[in-house]
């Protein structure tokens, strides 16, 4: 029975070496050196972040105005959605594996797999607000003499805010996560520690994970944060019953 | 040119590669033969059927092709057999092998003496057999064993294209020296812990690079292709050396570092006593047709012709008479 409270600081100690592993740094499983540390940890995490923000702002580009267009008219539902399925289908690994062979390995293409990723949620959410936004304000509007342009960004845009926000966090999380697999593509991620089991060791698989899933989290309260000041300050309580 | 011919340009890439997809799945394989023909067809033993066994594999074609190979030959001996391949890089097919996740695995003798062992590339025997006996009598200090080695051998190599390796006047890799911090080199990930490839170019060679990428190791020709890697680490076996041979070449290894391999088969003592016999029997019955020829055919019809591996190793098996 003397082994039993030794159990659960077993499982705590792998938390710990990962830990040390992101603060410190450790010998190199293999051959002689010094891998991890915190030096290591900030460049990676720099890197992760310059290819999550570029993906989405890509996405942004292509899915915010097309869904704002498509929902506007109300047309276009099929390509909305079918488009928003289609990408979500396709998988990162293969894009990444087809476009190696049109324009090489790199930023480039790492950024194009994952906007591929972050459109879907992106524009059918975009559409679907638009959508959803009341007739009766949209109507209001054109009453008053809106152009379609002003309608779209000074009623149905910050109408639509909450419901377009939740797509980008979607997208966000899905991408930060994803992120991982652009050390396959020669971008330095933290998802190196993850792949390259042989450089970083087992301490470095856990602490990739766990560095990842922090940078998830923690984009996620920025973006819930970043939702609440884009929302008029009208709609807010509704805010919080979408959310 | 415009972002409209950019997009048309893609589109047509696009259906080429479709295309080029359909023609070499109907294109015909007759011709070349892989097997001598003469390979006497596998028994199947019903006592088999009790035992069932996990077959993995590394992450690359050859890899995928042998561990289909071995697959299919156990299966016809009448075993149970699942596949696990494609499980990353060395020190991932070890654990694999270890925590009982699969029964065994191919590995290069080379591979498994410099990296698990920590044998300097020089102290590899050129002999296979005896790095044969050399790994398995480290594989059973850890309850482990192997079966005996391939007839063909593989190495890793510093690979270029032809064009770059005539403008600097390379031939061997010890040409790199005082060209080598202004190249790129793109390798696997684990790449840059293996004596035998990284580790061996800096401290073997004492060469330093621009830069060093890791990439997934399905890129390796892609990343010469494009430009964007001046030098990548390659297999000797690749059959893209032989088919455009007028397109890549590896530069010769003067100082030894990339030592070459045989292919064993690594696996549990406690599943050769399960399996029997017929386990070790069908394993190196089903090898013994792979010579560096077949070898780098057999990857030739994955990575070229765009082949499954697990139809090119039935066909594979056909060919040289071991199931029908």
């Amino acid at each position: 029975m003397s082994a039993a409270p030794h159990l659960p600081l077993a499982g705590l100690e792998i938390f710990g070496q990962a830990i040390e592993f992101i603060f410190n740094g450790q010998e190199a499983p293999t051959v002689s050196g010094k891998v991890g540390g915190l030096d290591q940890v900030l460049d990676l995490t720099a890197r992760h972040l310059e290819v999550t923000a570029l993906a989405m702002g890509l996405a942004l580009i292509v899915a915010l105005p097309a869904g704002l267009v498509l929902g506007h008219y109300g047309r276009g539902e099929l390509v909305a959605v079918a488009a928003g399925n289609a990408g979500r289908a396709l998988p990162e690994l293969a894009i990444i594996a087809f476009m190696a062979a049109a324009i090489g390995v790199g930023l480039l293409n790492v950024t194009i797999a994952l906007a591929v990723l972050a459109v879907p949620p992106i524009l059918t959410n975009t559409f679907v607000a638009v959508r959803q936004v009341d007739r009766g304000a949209v109507d209001a509007a054109r009453g008053m003499g809106m152009t379609a342009r002003e309608v779209i960004t000074r009623v149905e845009l910050p109408l639509a805010v909450p419901t377009i926000m939740s797509g980008v966090r979607t997208s966000t999380i899905n991408v930060v996560a994803t992120a991982t697999i652009a050390p396959l593509a020669g971008v330095l991620t933290l998802g190196d520690f993850i792949l390259a089991r042989n450089v970083y060791g087992d301490d470095g698989v856990l602490a990739g994970a766990m560095l990842v899933a922090l940078l998830a989290l923690t984009l996620e309260l920025a973006l819930a944060g970043l939702q609440r000041l884009l929302t008029s300050p009208g709609l807010r309580d509704a805010t919080t019953a979408t959310a | 040119m415009s972002t409209k011919a950019r997009t048309r340009a893609l589109i047509a890439m696009l259906f080429a590669l479709v295309l080029a997809l359909g023609l070499a799945a109907c294109g015909d394989d007759g011709g070349d033969t892989t097997g001598g023909g003469g390979g006497k067809a596998i028994v199947s033993n019903p006592d088999n059927g009790k035992v069932t066994l996990t077959i993995g594999s590394k992450n690359f074609t050859e890899q995928l092709v042998l561990g289909e190979i071995y697959a299919k030959g156990l299966e016809a001996a009448g075993y149970k057999v699942k596949t696990d391949l494609n499980l990353g890089s060395e020190v991932i097919a070890l654990k694999a092998l270890q925590a009982g996740e699969v029964s065994g695995y191919p590995e290069y003798t080379s591979t498994a003496l410099t990296s698990f062992f920590k044998a300097a590339p020089e102290d590899v025997p050129s002999d296979p057999q005896e790095a044969y006996q050399q790994s398995k009598a480290e594989f059973e200090k850890e309850g482990l064993t192997a079966f005996p080695p391939t007839p063909f051998a593989s190495a890793n190599a510093v690979g270029t294209l032809r064009t770059t390796a005539e403008e600097l006047g390379l031939e061997k890799v010890s040409d790199l020296e005082g060209q080598s911090q202004d190249l790129t080199l793109y390798g696997s990930p684990e790449c840059r812990q293996r004596v035998d490839c990284l580790v061996g170019l800096e401290d073997g060679y004492g060469l330093q690079f621009k830069s060093f990428t890791p990439v997934d190791i399905g890129l390796r020709y892609e990343v010469l292709d494009k430009g964007q890697a001046d030098l990548s680490i390659l297999f000797t076996t690749d059959a893209q050396l032989s088919a455009e041979a007028d397109k890549y070449v590896i530069l010769e290894d003067d100082k030894k570092v990339f030592p070459a391999g045989n292919v064993i088969f690594v696996t549990d003592q406690k599943v050769v006593d399960e399996a029997g016999p017929d386990y070790e029997k069908t394993i190196t019955q089903v090898q013994s047709g792979l010579t560096e020829q077949v070898m780098q055919e057999l990857d030739a019809r994955v990575d070229i012709d765009r082949q499954e591996p697990a139809a090119v190793a039935t066909q594979y098996l056909k060919e040289s008479g071991y199931i029908d």
